[in-house]
């Protein structure tokens, strides 16, 4: 309807919200009545996404890999594979493919047609991967993309974007940090964050648990 | 088709906004559009190609302005309304005005984590040969298709070098459509960064794309 552009710019994005829920609750009762979706695998499939699926499967993966050079091998020859056999399967991961960080070259992973990520190790994608900002420009200056991300990479070190445009999806294996020799799996695994495994960030230290 | 999707190597869309403690959703509504869209999709209804062709064929200004589940919104609303699950005036007053069509399966609540975890693989067994080797010199077709492609705009025309062979999976172009699935081999394409992007970038850089045969020679 020719209302709804107009009020994009009239109004206040508080209530923009408001009537798109009045909509989405609109095709919700609809489309429960009509018997082509239950209410309560709604509920499951949010909660689903909230709480169980996220990236501490794809930092158990990682921690792995850095302590088990068997393991790590196959994670780059059969990744899917390899990730299964820890559980991680599905929807959004059924072509899987790690990258390593290597001290010539850095990784990073992008979807420039829409927002393909893989969501059954890191979840659901953050906003700013979404982005028209990321997407765009992760192509054409990774490594003012990097910069921003405040990694800043020797100009020997190469980048290389991975576009995720088929059902493939990407997951960077960065860098183990120095000093976790005798560190523990679990340990390893709270220093892998989200972003260090699309390639926007390295895996440090001090790591956080984003 | 060249739309508002295509954004690889745009200019103008600002600095990215990264901040850690962002949620993955803003507002309710985009927690039940998510749900929607996946539960929709389950009724087997309409495939992943189609439902990304519903998104980038919403006009270029609406796509470029509007947020990520606002697409989807869209883009269900649409598709809802291709396959004729729904007619318009059933959208515009939240109401069964028309019997419901058949549909595959309803999924349940106790059907959920079984369906994501089994997933959809894409890959599918082929008696062609593939026509490409690692290591292979080969060019991205200068095509334009009209309906849905994933052969981004930048990669067009230009040389890059086929790194690994995923395997034959279906073809998006085809699918989309309704016409099948019509699986391809596909290919991780390497491309430098200065054959596509300029001699001002770096030597170094490379650019991987996933690339069926069709678009590639």
């Amino acid at each position: 309807m020719a209302h709804d552009h107009s009020h994009d710019h009239d109004h206040t994005e508080g209530s923009e919200l408001s009537e798109i829920d009045l909509r989405v609750r609109a095709l919700e009762s609809l489309l429960v009545e009509k018997g082509y979706v239950d209410p309560e695998a709604l509920d499951v499939l949010i909660d689903t996404y909230e709480t169980k699926i996220g990236p501490r499967n794809g930092a158990a993966v990682v921690a792995k890999a850095w302590s088990d050079p068997e393991y790590k091998q196959w994670l780059l020859d059969d990744a899917s594979a390899a990730i299964a056999s820890l559980g991680f399967t599905g929807r959004q991961g059924e072509h899987m493919v790690v990258v390593e960080n290597t001290e010539a070259a850095h990784n990073l992973v992008v979807c420039t047609l829409c927002s393909c990520y893989p969501w059954s190790v890191l979840g659901l994608p953050p906003t700013w991967y979404k982005s028209p900002a990321y997407r765009s420009r992760a192509v054409i200056e990774p490594r003012k993309v990097l910069g921003e991300f405040g990694v800043e990479l020797d100009e020997e070190v190469a980048v290389h974007v991975h576009d995720s445009t088929a059902e493939t999806r990407y997951l960077v294996l960065p860098r183990r940090p120095e000093g976790t020799d005798d560190w523990s799996e679990e340990q390893l695994a709270a220093l892998v964050n989200r972003n260090s495994m699309i390639g926007t960030e390295q895996a440090t230290l001090s790591g956080d648990l984003a | 088709m060249n739309s508002a999707h295509d954004l690889g190597g745009m200019m103008g869309f600002g600095s990215i906004e990264n901040d850690p403690a962002d949620p993955n959703f803003h507002a309710q509504w985009e927690k039940r559009v998510l749900a929607l869209t996946l539960a929709a999709g389950a009724t087997g209804s309409w495939n992943i190609d189609t439902s990304r062709h519903a998104r980038e064929s919403l006009p270029p200004a609406h796509y470029l302005s509007s947020s990520y589940y606002r697409i989807w919104l869209d883009g269900l609303e649409k598709l809802l309304l291709n396959t004729g699950l729904v007619n318009e005036q059933e959208l515009a007053e939240g109401k069964q005005l028309i019997p419901p069509k058949p549909i595959a399966r309803v999924l349940k609540a106790d059907g959920v984590l079984p369906a994501i975890m089994a997933g959809s693989p894409y890959d599918r067994n082929t008696e062609t040969e593939q026509k490409f080797a690692a290591g292979d010199a080969v060019t991205a077709k200068n095509i334009h298709p009209q309906t849905h492609t994933r052969i981004p705009r930048y990669v067009r025309g230009k040389q890059g070098v086929v790194d690994k062979i995923h395997g034959c999976h279906v073809f998006p172009d085809s699918n989309s459509q309704g016409l099948g699935e019509d699986p391809q081999w596909l290919y991780r394409v390497k491309f430098k960064a200065r054959e596509i992007w300029g001699a001002e970038h770096s030597a170094k850089d490379l650019i991987f794309v996933d690339m069926w045969e069709p678009y590639l020679e």
